[in-house]
């Protein structure tokens, strides 16, 4: 089903003007209302009045992370704060997260997206679905409820956690859909084999992201529970899931364009590239008011197709990711950068041990173990100094990027030493 | 008197102990006594040996993490409740053990080592009950 058919169908050139009076709009609001942008574009020598569509597009400054890290926590709203209603925030490159902020005109919006994408996957507001996104500062959770609720379905707002529970409710009530990870969904399949139920769900769609997965889990994940999947895209530094959604035909995720304008660059180079050649994917928020963004860079490496698809739908879309352009892990849906293991073991030691990280995924859960070496100002000839540096640095660690990691000592010099940039990531996922 | 203890981290993998006492024997360190204390992910080996300094210079040559520990090296009589009695005497003085091992069993006394919270106060304690401590020579030439 097309939720919104106005905007999901419209030609491009009708498109390209939407966009094109959107983008002044919030290139003015921006300018306006907050002061590191106003420098940025200065900076360049751009103006609102140069932006008249968005042809004018890359006159603009990119932001990435950094501009959210020094700008914490709130110094890229555009918003006063007594019009945001709401706050996420995800784990920035280093200590502070990224923090972002909602009016209720977003949330509605953010509603709007994620009831399309919810659509796409042929829910109605006939279907009960669990919401098993952790719930939080996390956008998966409040982001997948606020759409469910939108489209009209009956919510469960289970979280993650208790799985058990969860298959017993979606038993019990019936469950036709569900939000979640896909390598919990898999979990979750087990479990229910586990408990003979699988035959008897009456489970027939599932949205699933916040993680990279590859089309052979999917149709493992089809496969093992007779329903049909679909991938959810999103980042909260633009809104969170519902920034795009792949529909029957698989051939890619809808973009919703509309509000997001969608940009694929060279990240060495910076230049835009054509339609169909991978490289960075970019996005300019055009009706955000808590948090606009002009031009941020996601990582996500990807390639884009304008072409009208087979659901009817002209909303351009953007292929299965093909990796990132930095070393930002997504583990269990949390966001892990390298760099927070090492400031948080930095700031508990003094100077970085040696270390690895370490990912794996064990019956479709994701794991995290940290290697650090055991230098002579750990060492101890108790054990139980020994375990209460493990514990200790495993708190730390926790704390950082929250998430449960296991930390494991190791002897000295046995950790890959490389060459050239340090590895300090193993990550043993198979996901191509 | 105090004795000197090498210890080496061991991580839990296949060989690991046998290269540590292969240094060890490459170097000429004897080992007169240990203990091998085991965690789910990695072992403690305490050692005590004819040469410590040469034996904890030479593992960290090969990679060890390898360090010199004070401890308690008693000679007690073989007799039944003797150890009691000495631990009690450590007890009522509230210090820990933190970790005890056999050193020889000789035909009448057997020797431990003995690592304590307070090992200066346990050393005055139990010269007091007069037995017999071990100094650096005696391990030497045992």
């Amino acid at each position: 089903m097309i939720w919104n058919e106005t905007k999901e169908c419209m030609s491009r050139d009708e498109m390209t003007v939407l966009q094109g009076k959107r983008l002044v709009k919030v290139v003015d609001r921006v300018y306006h209302n907050v002061e590191y942008y106003r420098k940025k574009m200065q900076a360049l020598g751009v103006e609102p009045g140069d932006i008249n569509g968005i042809e004018d597009l890359r006159k603009l400054p990119f932001t990435t992370k950094n501009d959210l890290r020094d700008t914490y926590p709130f110094g890229l709203f555009a918003a006063p704060q007594s019009e945001i209603v709401r706050i996420h925030a995800s784990s920035g490159t280093t200590g502070k997260a990224t923090v972002v902020g909602y009016t209720r005109r977003d949330i509605d919006i953010w509603a709007e997206c994620v009831a399309r994408a919810f659509a796409q996957a042929g829910i109605t507001k006939n279907d009960i679905i669990q919401v098993a996104y952790g719930y939080g500062l996390f956008t998966g959770g409040l982001g997948a409820h606020y759409g469910a609720e939108h489209l009209g379905a009956t919510v469960v707002p289970m979280s993650t956690g208790n799985t058990k529970k969860l298959t017993t409710m979606m038993m019990d009530f019936g469950v036709t859909a569900i939000a979640c990870t896909p390598s919990y969904l898999l979990h979750i399949a087990e479990t229910l084999e586990e408990e003979g139920n699988i035959q008897n769900v009456k489970l027939k769609a599932a949205i699933c992201g916040a993680e990279p997965w590859t089309e052979n889990m999917r149709l493992q994940i089809e496969e093992k529970l007779h329903i049909k999947a679909f991938d959810i895209y999103g980042l909260s530094e633009i809104m969170g899931p519902g920034v795009a959604c792949d529909c029957e035909f698989h051939k890619g995720l809808h973009v919703y364009e509309d509000h997001f304008l969608p940009e694929i660059i060279s990240p060495d180079t910076l230049e835009p590239l054509s339609e169909g050649e991978t490289g960075e994917l970019v996005f300019t928020t055009l009706t955000k008011e808590g948090i606009p963004l002009l031009r941020y860079r996601t990582k996500d490496l990807t390639s884009i197709d304008y072409g009208k698809c087979e659901c009817g739908r002209t909303l351009a879309r953007i292929s299965r990711f093909k990796g990132r352009s930095d070393d930002m892990l997504i583990i269990r849906g949390v966001n892990v950068f390298p760099s927070q293991v090492e400031a948080a073991l930095l700031e508990m030691a003094g100077t970085t041990p040696h270390y690895m990280i370490i990912v794996d995924r064990i019956n479709n859960l994701d794991t995290m173990e940290v290697q650090i070496e055991v230098e002579d100002r750990f060492f101890s000839d108790e054990i139980k100094e020994l375990e209460s540096l493990t514990k200790r640095v495993t708190h730390t660690l926790q704390n950082a990027i929250g998430l449960a990691v296991k930390v494991k000592l190791v002897e000295p010099k046995t950790l890959e030493r490389s060459m050239g940039k340090a590895v300090h990531v193993i990550d043993k996922r198979k996901l191509v | 008197m105090f004795i000197k203890q090498l210890s080496v981290f061991i991580e839990n993998r296949e060989g690991r102990l046998e290269e540590v006492l292969e240094t060890l024997k490459q170097n000429n360190v004897n080992i007169v006594s240990l203990s091998l204390a085991d965690t789910s992910d990695f072992g403690l080996l305490r050692l005590i040996v004819s040469d410590p300094e040469a034996g904890r210079n030479a593992l960290k040559e090969n990679g060890f993490s390898a360090m010199v520990t004070d401890v308690l090296a008693v000679r007690l009589a073989h007799r039944v409740g003797r150890l009691q009695e000495l631990l009690d005497v450590i007890c009522k003085a509230h210090i820990n053990i933190e970790y005890m091992y056999a050193l020889a069993t000789g035909k009448d006394d057997a020797s431990i080592i003995i690592k304590t919270s307070d090992l200066n106060k346990a050393l005055e304690l139990l010269e007091s009950e007069e037995v017999e401590i071990f100094t650096l020579k005696d391990i030497e030439t045992l």
